[in-house]
């Protein structure tokens, strides 16, 4: 069985209603993804036995009709550590690691009986748009297998297009959900930094990661997100503001709503076929009675070099704990400690989060902190002032989320610097904190999704929420199918 | 221009080794890289205080209070040698240095 049809909530009914047990859900679930994780590869770990086991106690228990989220099988990002399941982050380094804590995000959702399917691949320690770095393999996009999924969420995006979960955790450093949404024809929500807990999130850029969700359905991760966000002790980081109830927002008039549209996000550099659809998604949105400005971002331009600069810092200082010494991989033949450190770390990363770790290491080194990393956390204030700016006069921003829809597997992964130009446009909502989702928004010509991105203020996640079930209500794109072509594209 | 000493220095700094031709590699794709990000040098940030994290918390305190966490035997689970319970690595001080 696959998830094309349904959402969380039809589950739901069907489950409290006994028209299917939470075991023959499971079984249908795993049954599927065999099927077609051989031409996806979104999977990296499958939780087939402890799955069917939690189905079975809740079928024992029943269905509580007050338990939205019960008996429902998700995927989870291969870099939230799940206790007792292997967590890997899609790194030799980290191929054998079990952990032995729950990330609380994991907590959360034992906590409303939901179902983990497994764990999704993504680009080595989420560094990458495109999944192709993973240690085990790349992921292909279900609506064109020549085509990247995007990344780092590529294998929770890639599940999802291709109905093998009804939702799938993600976490966005710098597009990481919105990117493989997008290309998928999917909806991801990267909420407000702060709003989820990272306890037990593998870290990568410590200022910018988040944790979010990928769903068909927006109503589907409005449902999800309730559940996993919320102050956490064991997250300095995470807000203590309230949690509003995100489903609230569904269903509402969006008449006098503000959207600013940066003429930045709109310039030459994005393909025809992009243009094309935010153009006529613009259209949608003011059918639909909210009022559409140009604005301008000026330095949209630098957000990818400070956002390199930053992220990379950031990864270089986490990834020192990978010295395998306490955990993971550790160098066979090794002779003094200081080779355990640099032999398990040569042999265990690969090359993208090397290049990670250097440019890092160099931008924070003495000589050079100044020029780089300082200089780049500037930057980043006068990113931030646009946004602050912007959102005194109006309630959201809206682009494209990405420049081009998928790209070919192979394309770009040999290039960095062209590799990384294409997060220019999901990367600002990190730099300045705010939440941002992508929906989608239309196809190009050669049938690959193309996604809108809308971004609000801190904190207002409700907003997004409004604005994007209105267009999901106006629209059909969400409904489309992916094919599983071969790739004459 | 990065040169190779500067990427075998930084190498250095970040505990990662580089056989001759992965050098040359990672030279000249970190140039390109550092040459990409030298465009920030264009913005003026004079008297731009810098932005390093992005929540409005400053120090988050709690209680000084012993919680429960992992078991010696939890932690001790993805060591990849142990010892008696412990932890082993080679020798840290070599012998030359001992004497």
């Amino acid at each position: 069985m696959n998830y094309f049809n349904e959402d969380i909530t039809s589950l739901h009914d069907k489950l409290v209603n006994k028209e299917i047990t939470v075991r023959q859900l499971v079984e249908a679930t795993f049954d599927y993804i065999e099927q077609t994780d051989e031409k996806i590869n979104a999977f990296i770990t499958l939780n087939k036995t402890d799955a069917l086991e939690k189905a079975d106690a809740l079928d024992a228990a029943g269905i509580d009709p007050d338990e939205l989220l019960a008996g429902i099988p998700l995927g989870i990002k291969d870099n939230i550590v799940t206790k007792g399941l292997k967590t890997t982050a899609a790194s030799h380094i980290l191929d054998n690691f079990e952990p032995v804590y729950n990330a609380t995000v994991m907590d959360k959702l034992d906590g409303q009986k939901t179902i983990t399917v497994g764990k999704t691949n993504l680009d080595e320690f989420a560094m990458g748009s495109s999944t192709e770095t993973s240690y085990f393999g790349e992921t292909h996009n279900p609506w064109n297998l020549t085509k990247v999924p995007g990344g780092s969420s590529g294998g929770s995006a890639a599940a999802v297009a291709a109905g093998e979960v009804i939702a799938a955790l993600g976490t966005d450093t710098g597009g990481s959900i919105r990117q493989p949404a997008a290309f998928n024809g999917i909806f991801g929500i990267k909420p407000t930094y702060g709003r989820v807990s990272r306890w037990g999130l593998m870290a990568f850029g410590s200022s910018l990661d988040q944790i979010g969700v990928l769903s068909r359905s927006i109503k589907d991760s409005a449902i999800i997100l309730n559940a996993i966000s919320g102050h956490d002790d064991h997250d300095g980081t995470s807000a203590t503001e309230a949690v509003p109830d995100f489903t609230k927002a569904l269903g509402q008039d969006i008449k006098g709503l503000k959207i600013a549209v940066p003429k930045e996000y709109m310039d030459k550099g994005i393909d025809a076929d992009v243009v094309k659809a935010i153009q006529a998604a613009i259209k949608t949105f003011e059918s639909l009675g909210a009022t559409v400005e140009e604005v301008s971002l000026p330095y949209t331009k630098y957000a990818v070099p400070a956002y390199y600069i930053i992220a990379s810092s950031e990864a270089s200082s986490n990834l020192q704990r990978y010295d395998g010494i306490r955990y993971g991989f550790r160098a066979k033949d090794v002779k003094t400690l200081e080779d355990v450190y640099v032999r398990s770390r040569s042999e265990g990363f690969g090359d993208e989060v090397k290049r990670r770790i250097m440019l890092g290491s160099f931008s924070l080194s003495a000589g050079y902190y100044d020029a780089y990393f300082k200089k780049a956390a500037q930057v980043r204030t006068l990113i931030k002032n646009d946004f602050d700016q912007l959102f005194e006069k109006y309630d959201l921003i809206l682009g494209p989320t990405t420049p081009t829809p998928a790209f070919g597997l192979g394309e770009k992964v040999t290039d960095p610097v062209t590799m990384y130009l294409n997060d220019i446009l999901t990367i600002p909502a990190n730099l300045a904190g705010i939440p941002a989702a992508s929906i989608p928004a239309g196809f190009s010509e050669t049938g690959l999704p193309i996604g809108v991105q809308l971004m609000a203020k801190k904190m207002d996640e409700m907003t997004i929420f409004k604005a994007a079930d209105a267009f999901e209500q106006a629209t059909e794109f969400h409904q489309a199918i992916p094919e599983f072509k071969g790739g004459q594209n | 221009m990065i040169s190779r000493e500067q990427v075998a220095h930084v190498a250095n700094l970040a505990k990662l080794e580089f056989d001759d031709s992965e050098l040359e590699n990672f030279t000249s794709q970190l140039d390109k890289i550092v040459d990409f990000v030298d465009q920030l040098s264009e913005v003026d940030t004079k008297d731009v205080a810098p932005t390093t994290h992005i929540t409005s918390a400053v120090n988050v305190f709690r209680e000084d209070v012993p919680v429960k966490s992992q078991t010696r035997a939890e932690l001790l689970k993805n060591v990849p040698e142990t010892t008696e319970g412990l932890i082993r690595v080679p020798a840290i001080i070599e012998k030359e240095e001992d004497e």
